[in-house]
């Protein structure tokens, strides 16, 4: 049951000084257990087990918990669904922490894939979380669900939990560093600041708009592009295979929206009409689970302009449909959405990205103009020219 | 006879369809090193180009001009009517329209619907946004209208919270609201609703065009002595602005009673913290 890793990876507090894991058992309404002093009523937690031996990292406390429970999770979650999922590290951070995805794969030479990427921004915690109920949802559902075990089928996904690995795990570390947003990759010389923002760092359009080259800002787009390891990761897998990823989806928050390309202004996707009407269509369905309403959009017409950013590097790799979603909320609680939301947060995102997995799906294997009208359209063809000969020989 | 076979034939084609194959859009993108140089090259044009081109007349809604300047009149009633049991929230934009007044600056009317976070109502306001242009920087002007929600009643649990804390003779003081998880303990919801209130005098005093201000944090707050009718706290207020995506630090001074409402005595912007490691000393 995986249900409870991502609401504990995401949602649960604990005392740091008696770090030690409980064994993956359902937990009720127990809340005298030690080292769950702050933990609160939420139904069916279930926790990573560890041995005691971890007593002694409780000085690295937080940090320590995460970075193992996400690689044990998706260890698990191998080891759960070996005919269906594998973990493929894929690259190292500037901490030199592996940056690993889930593939899942189940048709035979298939060779069309969706991508989903998480947590670019260490402070969007929800994010992570989404990835997690994405793989747990594709996991449960192919078996009962003939669509889903048809696009499974035919398509591979690639999810990757935690993109930026050293952000997160620092945003982890206590109370004044949970708005940590960028890589930890020190700063140019003389420079007193670290980090890069990812999200500015990639070969698209890379410095121009909605960056700041002053290396504190929290937009920095790094000293060139594709100066960062994290964004050299993704750009050399997913570059690998661009022909088979029909689907590039890129998971943040806050705000509520669904982020089309491009970052510019002037610069259009060829199929901008297919990219608004597919995310329109995904956030009526987003909408129809808990009525949040989410703005979809290009970032200039609906947020603001920015430029080297992974969706946008996607669709100019050619990959036709690139999403940035930005989950909840609105501002209220902005990066730090409270647990009770986690849940909800997750399966309104996953009603949208399901539409648009859906969509391309369909596009792709189940077009007006397929096997079966072919077929028909030689057969005509076929006769016509038979005829014409006949009549002409005759 | 022939012929007439033949055409038969060559429509019934025409209608099931040619046997080619459907071209997915990517093939337009033949060239994709080519594309990138040219997307690479397009853009010598710096942030200030882009903003030249500002919406004028009727807005899209959905789109950023419309919404900051909301997120603004939010900002402005908060600090008219908000209180330790009253926030407002920018809950929709319906309508926008932005005019340039002369050299002077923009002038945005906007149709909204505004909801109060603790009763859950909504209502619909109308207001009117002024941002000023040039050397003269001033924080936005704001006239605003909203139906029935400003006037909700919260004097009972105000009073009563005002009370508690008058009688109290230990001083309140909080950090880390809410904590990391998103928490909040139930008993110090009003002073995070508290300081919601307060920074939008900053949030209010420092918008522009160009901004969009959310409270990201409470860091701490220290509730101080006073011999007036006040209560008053200092804050250490995280703000997040979503264009930078920077947090940016406010020690505020603020008193509250019923009466009076929330006011901001002295504030105060902090530098830019690098790698906080612990909140700084406020002395």
């Amino acid at each position: 049951d995986i249900f409870c890793i991502y609401l504990f990876s995401n949602g649960i507090s604990f005392s740091v000084d008696s770090v030690f894991f409980l064994s993956c058992e359902t937990i009720r309404t127990n809340k005298s257990l030690p080292g769950l002093r702050g933990l609160r009523n939420v139904e069916n937690i279930q926790y990573l087990s560890k041995t005691s031996k971890s007593r002694n990292s409780h000085k690295t406390g937080n940090r320590l918990v995460y970075q193992n429970l996400i690689t044990n999770w998706m260890d698990q979650i191998v080891k759960e669904n070996p005919d269906v999922v594998t973990k493929v590290d894929y690259g190292k951070t500037y901490e030199n922490r592996t940056i690993s995805l889930l593939k899942s794969e189940r048709g035979g030479s298939s060779k069309k894939a969706i991508w989903m990427d998480c947590g670019i921004h260490a402070r969007e915690w929800i994010a992570p979380a989404f990835c997690q109920y994405f793989i747990n949802q594709l996991l449960q559902t192919y078996k009962t669900d003939p669509k889903m075990e048809q696009m499974m089928k035919n398509m591979d996904f690639y999810v990757t939990p935690v993109l930026n690995v050293d952000g997160y795990i620092y945003s982890w570390t206590d109370n004044s560093t949970r708005l940590w947003r960028k890589n930890r990759t020190p700063g140019p010389e003389g420079c007193e600041c670290l980090g890069t923002d990812l999200n500015r760092n990639f070969y698209a359009n890379w410095g121009t708009v909605g960056i700041s080259f002053d290396c504190c800002s929290n937009i920095y787009p790094g000293k060139s592009a594709v100066s960062e390891p994290e964004a050299q990761a993704v750009t050399n897998f997913v570059g690998k295979r661009a022909d088979e990823i029909l689907c590039f989806l890129t998971i943040h928050s806050y705000g509520q929206l669904l982020l089309i390309p491009y970052g510019h202004p002037n610069v259009i996707a060829p199929n901008e009409n297919e990219l608004m009407e597919v995310g329109l269509a995904a956030a009526e369905a987003i909408k129809k689970v808990h009525g949040k309403q989410y703005t979809v959009g290009t970032s200039p017409d609906v947020l603001y302009a920015n430029s080297g950013s992974s969706r946008d590097w996607a669709r100019l790799q050619g990959i036709p449909f690139a999403f940035t979603f930005e989950l909840r909320d609105d501002g209220t609680y902005g990066f730090k959405l409270p647990e009770d939301q986690i849940q909800p947060a997750c399966e309104e995102a996953y009603s949208g990205a399901l539409h648009i997995i859906t969509h391309v799906h369909d596009k792709e294997f189940i077009k007006p103009t397929g096997t079966a009208a072919t077929v028909a359209a030689t057969l005509w063809t076929t006769m016509m020219a038979v005829f014409v000969t006949s009549t002409v020989i005759v | 006879m022939r012929l007439k076979i033949i055409i038969v034939l060559t429509i019934l084609t025409g209608i099931t369809g040619s046997p080619s194959i459907t071209i997915r859009p990517e093939v337009e993108l033949v060239d994709n090193k080519q594309r990138i140089s040219e997307q690479q090259n397009l853009v010598t044009e710096t942030d200030e180009v882009v903003e030249d081109v500002m919406a004028t007349g009727e807005l899209n809604p959905n789109h950023y001009p419309a919404q900051r300047a909301a997120k603004v009149v939010q900002h402005y009633i908060n600090t008219l009517y908000g209180s330790p049991f009253k926030v407002f929230h920018l809950h929709r934009v319906h309508s926008g329209n932005a005019e340039d007044v002369a050299d002077s600056g923009r002038k945005y009317q906007l149709e909204i619907s505004v909801q109060e976070m603790i009763s859950n109502t909504s209502g619909k306001c109308s207001a009117e946004v002024f941002f000023s242009r040039g050397d003269k920087q001033h924080s936005p002007q704001v006239q605003v209208m909203c139906e029935e929600l400003l006037k909700i009643n919260t004097t009972k649990e105000e009073d009563a919270f005002y009370q508690h804390l008058k009688k109290n003779t230990s001083l309140l003081s909080a950090e880390y609201l809410p904590d990391s998880h998103g928490h909040i303990e139930p008993d110090m919801k009003p002073l995070w609703h508290l300081a919601s209130v307060a920074s939008s005098f900053i949030m209010l005093n420092e918008s522009t065009q160009d901004t969009l201000f959310n409270m990201a944090q409470v860091a701490n707050v220290t509730q101080l002595a006073t011999e007036s009718d006040q209560l008053k706290f200092e804050y250490l207020i995280l703000l997040h602005e979503m264009v930078s995506q920077e947090i940016i630090r406010w020690k505020l001074l603020v008193s509250w009673c019923p009466p009076e409402g929330v006011k901001v005595l002295q504030m105060e912007k902090l530098p830019h913290c690098h790698e906080c490691e612990k909140p700084p000393n406020t002395n």
